[in-house]
């Protein structure tokens, strides 16, 4: 054991982003990081419904169960709290595993396997024992699908000690932090958002699809790299207002901003981890702009917004030249055709960037 | 608004809501409760499929008689040396129990648990097991750990939470994490290590290990859907585990049949699933070595899973928490129709021949004064609340491997607070 580890240390410095690079969607790049981990490492294992030998709803397993057996890609029953469970044994056992949740609309039934087991066995064992696992998910809506399909739990794990909570914006980190979390050797919720999978959503429901064909951040190494946690990217940098955001969201800031008329000069953030935050990278955005807004689809009360809005009163305040603005989706369960009103789209970063540079 | 019931001949529908045998006052009646003649329930060959042996999960497998003789298909026919470290392992159990339930009485920690009546169920369990199987238990298990020969002292500092705690004083008394005696991290939430010893038990078939697993939980927490997930994984991956269920008729003040106790026994949930399930006298260190000695080996054979019931009595409150005479007959535990486990031994061992009462009261004499040596070792390290814990910035260590910067910075500024108090 102590020599896999210590492989796998040596390894993880190996900067192997010479590797030939291909245009990938998100969900290649996601099925790419678990082919690269699961060759590099015996003890990846990949579970979940209908992971197996279908390779998931969204197709993000597949081909991994024919190049590396069911003992190691495996479809599950249908009891979310089992699959953390066992996933949770396994990892005690000495396997990494990579467990599916198909949406994280359906992620409750594991609630205590994660907030109670999961994210505290490490503190509770004093290190005797730990959850070495990333849970995947699908998250977020922009698809029609209802209540059941679309919503954006992140803030229920934020506010759990124990777990980290990543979520990427494009395809290049997608690949880059799921390895990261994989070779985590804590537990990791990594939600994926599924309204940008194949293209970059520009928050436009009634127009072409985006692609993420020859899309800069859709140029992927083939190989092993790692997109540190805990490290947030300026995707666009600007002086008169930060913006906060991750997932499907800085891809449809970062399209307001572009089709907006007299758009301010945006800081976009995309926090990429919101546990651990990368607080320097927003306090010196927000402290350079004096101006921030948060946007995020979960439901606001409690969201992990009035978190960063916290932070930046607490440490930015004298910088502060406006209220820091929230959008966000509104506190009702997600409707079906009335999605487009609760999806903070265009109309409703607009009309946040307009207050926010008012003052 | 409730619409106006509609007019009809048939009869008002009634709610059922189970009440136990017996109320404080009352008197303690096991009639309801049918104890077969000890060696009549069959034993099958370990590699028979679950589906010829339904019968098993509502019977109860009784190695020892009324008169505390071995006998049966199930008799394991232990040497008297064996019977004999039993014997002792649950009399040392019994006085720890004791000893730390005083302790607990006497303000030097928070909680205890007692297995006062229970201790066959983990200690012929861990005696039929490898010392490298992995163990998954509840918080009524400790039996486990002194089998394994665990250190006493190691376990009453992590009672204490003291400075020699290995826990750190971070989690509650009795819930102990001995990664070295294949113990794994005990929960307090319900039933939460059942699908956990399922996945842990299939990894190690996955790597083709040799090594199987256990876990134990009430009867109380079948109810609970990790359960049912549990048994459903192990099901279907015929995973090499064996799980345990400890009926000791009472979760905290609710009786059995708030589980379902009423309708049907807990072994027979397992047929459900297409698992092998038995239902063992629980008081019958035989019996309970003889179910898990045939379910391990069923394990290490590939043919999965094996459920097993264990019929017993919870002589003592849930916990230093409650007391039993508030909701259930004082007369109860001596009433229970399948005795007293370390008694049962005793006779057994009398009658063959292989222990005396001399012996026995030596026994008890020096597992008593073990239990006080270890006592006052481990009160050298401290006891709950007399300062003598981990420091204070420890707190924050452990959440995650390396401690991010949120976690740094509380922790600072907690320092700087009771510093600047004066503290």
């Amino acid at each position: 054991m102590s020599e896999a580890n210590e492989t796998h240390a040596g390894a993880s410095e190996v900067n192997e982003t010479q590797t030939p690079v291909t245009s990938m969607t998100m969900i290649q790049a996601i099925n790419s990081a678990l082919d690269t981990m699961m060759a590099r490492d015996e003890m990846v294992t990949v579970m979940g419904e209908d992971v197996g030998f279908f390779g998931g709803v969204f197709r993000a397993t597949a081909g991994l169960q024919a190049k590396y057996g069911t003992h190691r890609v495996f479809d599950t029953p249908i009891t979310e709290c089992g699959i953390i469970g066992v996933a949770i044994g396994m990892g005690a056992y000495g396997l990494r595993p990579v467990p599916e949740i198909q949406f994280a609309d359906y992620i409750y039934p594991a609630l205590d396997q994660l907030v109670s087991e999961a994210a505290r066995l490490r503190y509770r064992s004093a290190g005797e024992f730990t959850a070495p696992l990333t849970v995947r998910s699908p998250f977020g809506g922009g698809i029609f699908g209802g209540q059941t399909h679309s919503q954006s739990p992140e803030g229920i794990f934020t506010h759990c000690s124990g777990l980290k909570t990543v979520i990427p914006s494009t395809p290049y980190d997608a690949k880059g932090l799921l390895i990261a979390s994989i070779e985590d050797n804590d537990p990791v919720i990594f939600f994926e958002p599924k309204r940008i999978y194949n293209g970059p959503f520009h928050g436009h429901y009634n127009r072409p699809a985006a692609s993420w064909a020859g899309h800069p951040d859709a140029e992927v190494p083939e190989g092993y790299y790692r997109v540190e946690l805990g490290k947030a990217r300026v995707a666009r940098a600007g002086g008169d207002v930060t913006v906060l955001a991750y997932g499907t969201m800085v891809q449809v800031v970062l399209a307001t901003l572009a089709e907006m008329d007299e758009a301010p000069d945006a800081e976009v953030i995309d926090l990429r981890t919101l546990v651990p935050l990368d607080i320097e990278t927003i306090e010196a955005s927000v402290n350079k702009t004096g101006r921030c807004m948060i946007v995020h689809e979960a439901t606001r009360t409690g969201g992990f917004g009035a978190e960063l809005s916290a932070l930046v009163q607490e440490r930015c305040f004298h910088a502060l030249e406006a209220p820091i603005q929230r959008v966000t989706g509104f506190d009702t369960p997600y409707p079906h055709s009335l999605e487009w009103a609760y999806f903070p789209g265009q109309v409703r970063i607009r009309e946040a960037f307009k207050r926010t540079m008012e003052d | 608004m409730a619409r106006e019931p509609a007019r009809s001949n048939r009869p008002p529908l009634e709610l059922h809501v189970p009440e136990p045998p017996a109320r404080p006052g009352e008197a303690a009646t096991f009639d309801h409760i049918v104890v077969p003649v000890a060696g009549e329930t069959r034993r099958p060959d370990p590699r028979e499929e679950p589906a010829a042996m339904r019968d098993l999960a509502y019977g109860l497998v009784r190695v020892l008689d009324d008169e505390a003789r071995a006998t049966g298909p199930w008799n394991p026919e232990l040497p008297p040396e064996t019977l004999r470290r039993m014997l002792r392992d649950m009399a040392l159990t019994r006085a720890f129990d004791d000893r730390m339930f005083r302790a607990q009485r006497q303000g030097k920690t928070s909680f205890y648990m007692k297995s006062l009546g229970e201790e066959a169920v983990a200690i012929a369990a861990a005696h039929a097991l490898d010392d490298a199987d992995m163990l998954f238990p509840s918080y009524r298990q400790q039996g486990l750990l002194i089998a394994r020969r665990w250190d006493l002292v190691d376990m009453m500092n992590q009672i204490y939470s003291n400075k020699a705690d290995r826990l750190q004083g971070k989690q509650l008394p009795i819930m102990y994490s001995v990664r070295d005696a294949n113990f794994f991290s005990i929960s307090g939430n319900l039933t939460t290590q059942w699908p956990q010893a399922v996945g842990w038990a299939m990894a190690s078939a996955a790597r083709g290990d040799t090594r199987i697993a256990a876990t134990w939980c009430g009867e109380g927490s079948t109810a609970e859907g990790d359960f049912h997930s549990a048994c459903t994984f192990a099901s279907v991956y015929r995973a090499p585990v064996i799980l345990n269920i400890v009926n000791n008729q009472w979760a905290i003040s609710s009786f059995a049949g708030f589980a379902g106790g009423e309708n049907t026994t807990f072994a027979a949930r397992g047929i459900g699933y297409g698992i092998a399930s038995l239902r063992v006298d629980g008081n019958d260190a035989l019996a309970v070595y003889a179910a898990t000695e045939w379910a391990a080996e069923r394990a290490r054979g590939n043919k999965g899973p094996t459920l097993i019931e264990h019929f017993t009595y919870r002589a003592e409150g849930h916990s230093t928490s409650d007391d039993p005479a508030a909701y259930r007959s004082a007369a109860e535990a001596s009433a229970w129709p399948l005795g007293d486990p370390i008694r049962r031994l005793r006779d057994h061992l009398l009658g063959l021949g292989e222990w005396d009462e001399e012996r026995h009261a030596a026994m008890d004499r020096e597992v008593a004064e073990q239990v006080k040596a270890a006592q006052k070792a481990a009160e050298k390290n401290g006891v709950l609340g007399h300062g003598l814990h981990h420091p204070m910035e420890t707190m924050f260590e452990g959440v995650f491997e390396e401690m991010p910067w949120h976690l740094q910075e509380q922790r600072r500024q907690m320092l700087d607070e009771w510093k600047a108090a004066g503290l």
